[in-house]
């Protein structure tokens, strides 16, 4: 009698389940005949909508979905028309952009070369690398509809560089009228030309994003490579979900709820390589660098041969076992430019890439007279990929003799604290860390932690060095390559010899998607053109 | 009853405003910048100084507050800081999940707890009672995590009766909309139907012993109308109490649960607020939750008079 009640009941309930799980898969099942949809799970929740104005990756991949760009770069980092082709003058100054045909804003008007003008002004406001840029520019002006000519107002070497640069921040071409608003307002609306439209009404920030495909884009005729060649959409919409939990993330993935999974949290990749439905790759080959800076205007590292100490102290083999774990995705690299980059040079961070030098550390301390001054290191507690960096350097640095004190908190108020030039006991700061993608500091010209004017357009530790500033100058004008690479070898000595930035290595984050997908595009941007899905 | 309410209601106006100029106070006096998460990793000072001006973050602190109470008088919660999408909008997009989630948490809780609170008192020291009693510890005891990750395993990885995770609005169908609620309202409802049948129980015990239940045993009643009509109905005032406050936490954020399972409530609208520093939308949950909480006193203090006839207004 008990067992049969059991049973019954067991079977209600197995038919309760059935039902649901039937109606759950009916209306899945008609939504799929309807549209191929990608469900991706990326690195960061999109809240802000400006990819001109945040330099944050998020609103960087937002941007290449929506946007376009004039120049782009394949997989082999080599300049290749994207929206536009161009011509330089005999002598270097004049640049002549003519955008390709069938060019059209996702509102079905045309795009312009005024857009354009308007756009990388917009830009030169905001970027490193476009003020650079836009103080070298005599003029910059729409010829007709299709042709714009940039005129330099004296020999530049990046000009074609900068424009195709992927990070941080592209400059993204925008509708004149949205390009024009005044900086820092926010703008007008989302209309772009990229291969994908953003849809506004299905926005929820911080939960999800909505991408359809422009159906009128016109792409190339080149395969697609890294953000050149085809952008070709073969699926009809990719929804961005944001889950903070990345248990959950992994579960989603495994049961299907998921497609994509941009950046596979290292501790949690062990679960998705056993599955033989989901393939785990590095599709950024240059990765991220992971790096610290002191704080050049409080004691004890406003004193060179306190930062020389700290320098010796610190070993990247440590830090890297301990963010990443795994050595198939970090190497050691001491260039200041990340490694495998065209200006890469590891001159002066010899004793980083090896084991340090303790004793030259603690010998030259003593000898800079260090009062066991308080070092302060920020640590963001709640960044998985910037919480193990404070605490091996913080070791590293007491076993040198250095008095350290790690203050924990979130990366907000970390954001926020690392602004100020007080002392450390006002609510300043002496060091902390960060992790940059490599594609975002890889020359003299466009790396935000190599300048070194003491003001506040310099990185937040405010380092002060003229001959950093004229080795800087003199890249951003030279246009030989021979005579570039060897200034950037110059940089990279004179950062070290500073200390102005302590380069920790690099390493590469994995993207993991179910097998339904294919043809993913490998580059240093998350691309979701030329992705298929099969039914 | 009428004049109680209104008066009531009017008390709230004040609690509001202090509510209001507190929270924007703590908010400005606390460390924390939205104009760094626009600006990114990579902007120098300049660059989120100039952003901070556009956003109005460097007018006087009065100045601030003026404007955003002259807004709020008109109904306008104002822009998020950082999507630059209506605080409305927001809050409204994520009511949905909230509300569903906490009907569906209080329900089951209310079904399960109250029950066996009555049972475990009216079985006061059998195995029963026993047994409610050190399920309500284990309840209270086991994070809410745990028993996420411990239904999840079970229905959804090795079973796959249910979805891992995930919110579809009733629009999307009824299978849908309850095949992704069970698992977090269960999760969700673990704590409460400990506390609930704990209170139930403890109220049910003193209730008990009143001799007016004597009388109705004597007068010849069963046990049901006697529990149910007699002892449950004069033992609900302070479980209506738990059960309003309850449904009024889990209302105002019930972060954890949202976060396993990825549901787009207001308790993770109202934290990454607070990490983005995002003030108008923090202001408008704070107050938001605070008139919750008054108009939730206020439904439960009259509902006292409903199940109490001596309580009168």
């Amino acid at each position: 009698m008990h067992e049969s009640t059991v049973t019954r009941r067991t079977s209600r309930s197995h038919k309760l389940f059935a039902m649901l799980a039937i109606a759950g898969s009916l209306s899945l099942t008609a939504q799929a005949q309807a549209e191929t949809t990608v469900h991706a799970v990326m690195h960061a929740a999109l809240r802000a909508l400006d990819p001109v104005a945040s330099s944050a990756t998020i609103a960087r991949n937002y941007g290449y979905m929506v946007y376009d760009t004039l120049i782009g770069l394949d997989g082999n980092n080599q300049l290749q028309p994207q929206m536009a082709d161009w011509t330089v003058s005999d002598d270097g100054l004049s640049y002549t952009f003519t955008l390709r045909d069938g060019l059209l804003w996702h509102d079905g008007t045309p795009v312009t070369s005024r857009d354009c003008v308007a756009s990388l002004k917009r830009w030169g406001v905001f970027d490193t690398g476009g003020k650079l840029l836009m103080a070298n520019v005599d003029s910059l002006q729409a010829v007709n509809d299709k042709q714009f000519v940039l005129k330099l107002a004296r020999p530049f070497g990046d000009v074609l560089e900068l424009i195709a640069k992927p990070s941080s921040v592209a400059p993204f071409i925008m509708p004149e009228q949205v390009a024009s608003a005044a900086p820092g307002e926010p703008l007008a609306n989302h209309i772009g030309s990229g291969p994908f439209r953003f849809v506004d009404a299905e926005f929820q920030p911080g939960v999800k994003a909505v991408f359809e495909k422009f159906a009128d884009y016109q792409p190339r005729s080149e395969a697609p490579s890294g953000t050149a060649g085809s952008k070709q959409v073969y699926v009809d919409r990719v929804e961005w979900i944001n889950m903070p939990d990345m248990q959950t993330t992994v579960n989603a993935i495994n049961s299907g709820d998921i497609d994509y999974i941009e950046r596979t949290p290292f501790d949690l990749l062990p679960l998705l390589e056993g599955n033989p439905e989901i393939t785990s790759e590095v599709l950024d080959k240059l990765g991220m660098q992971t790096l610290g800076r002191m704080n050049f205007l409080q004691p004890p590292f406003d004193d060179l041969r306190i930062r020389r100490a700290a320098l010796l102290a610190i070993k990247q083999k440590d830090v890297l076992a301990a963010l990443v774990g795994d050595p198939r995705y970090y190497q050691l690299c001491g260039s200041v430019f990340g490694c495998n980059t065209a200006q890469s040079s590891e001159v002066g961070a010899e004793t980083l890439i090896k084991d340090g030098d303790l004793g030259e550390a603690q010998r030259l301390l003593k000898e800079a007279g260090y009062q066991n001054t308080p070092v302060v290191i920020l640590q963001p507690s709640d960044v998985g990929t910037l919480a193990p960096q404070p605490m091996v350097v913080a070791q590293q640095l007491r076993k040198a003799g250095f008095n350290v004190e790690l203050k924990q908190m979130d990366w907000q108020t970390l954001v926020s604290q690392r602004a100020s030039k007080k002392s450390p006991a006002e609510g300043g700061w002496n060091m902390m860390f960060t992790n940059f993608a490599v594609d975002s500091i890889w020359s003299p010209a466009v790396n935000p932690t190599l300048i070194a004017t003491g003001n506040d357009d310099a990185w937040f530790g405010w380092p002060k060095d003229e001959r950093m500033e004229q080795l800087r100058s003199e890249f951003s004008l030279s246009t030989d390559p021979a005579q570039r690479k060897s200034l950037s070898a110059a940089v990279q000595k004179e950062a070290m010899d500073q200390v102005i930035v302590v380069p920790l290595g690099q390493f590469q984050n994995v993207t993991s998607w179910r097998n339904e997908l294919s043809d993913i595009v490998q580059g240093t941007v998350t691309a979701f053109w030329g992705m298929k899905k099969a039914d | 009853m009428f004049s109680y309410f209104i008066r009531r209601l009017l008390t709230a106006i004040p609690v509001m405003l202090v509510v209001a100029l507190s929270v924007f106070l703590l908010l400005r006096l606390s460390p924390g910048d939205p104009a760094t998460i626009i600006a990114g990793d990579m902007a120098n000072p300049e660059q989120v100084a100039n952003i901070r001006r556009a956003l109005g973050l460097d007018e006087p602190i009065l100045t601030q507050f003026l404007l955003w109470i002259g807004n709020l008088l008109q109904g306008d919660l104002g822009t998020s800081l950082i999507s630059q999408t209506t605080v409305s909008s927001m809050i409204a997009q994520r009511l949905e999940p909230t509300v569903s989630l906490a009907l569906a948490a209080i329900l089951i809780t209310v079904l399960i707890a109250v029950p066996l609170g009555v049972i475990a008192a009216w079985r006061q020291g059998s195995w029963i009672d026993n047994l409610v009693m050190s399920v309500s510890v284990v309840g209270f005891s086991v994070p809410v995590f745990v028993i996420a990750y411990l239904l999840i395993q079970v229905f959804a990885i090795e079973l796959r009766w249910l979805p891992v995770q995930g919110f579809r609005g009733l629009d999307k169908g009824l299978g849908e909309f309850l095949s992704r609620l069970i698992l977090p309202a269960l999760t969700l409802s673990s704590v409460y139907i400990a506390l609930i049948a704990r209170m139930t129980r403890a109220s049910m015990l003193e209730v008990l012993r009143e001799d007016y239940i004597r009388t109705a045993r004597a007068k010849g009643l069963s046990q049901r109308v006697v529990l149910f009509r007699h002892a449950l109905r004069n033992a609900a005032v302070p479980i209506l109490t738990v059960v309003g406050a309850g449904f009024a936490m889990m209302v105002s954020g019930v972060v954890v649960t949202e976060s396993v399972f990825n549901i787009p409530g207001l308790g993770r609208l109202i934290v990454d607020a607070v990490l983005a520093r995002d003030y108008p939308v923090i202001q408008a949950l704070i107050l938001l939750t605070a008139g919750l909480y008054v108009v939730i006193n206020l439904l439960i203090d009259l509902s006292y008079a409903i199940t109490d006839p001596r309580i009168r207004y």
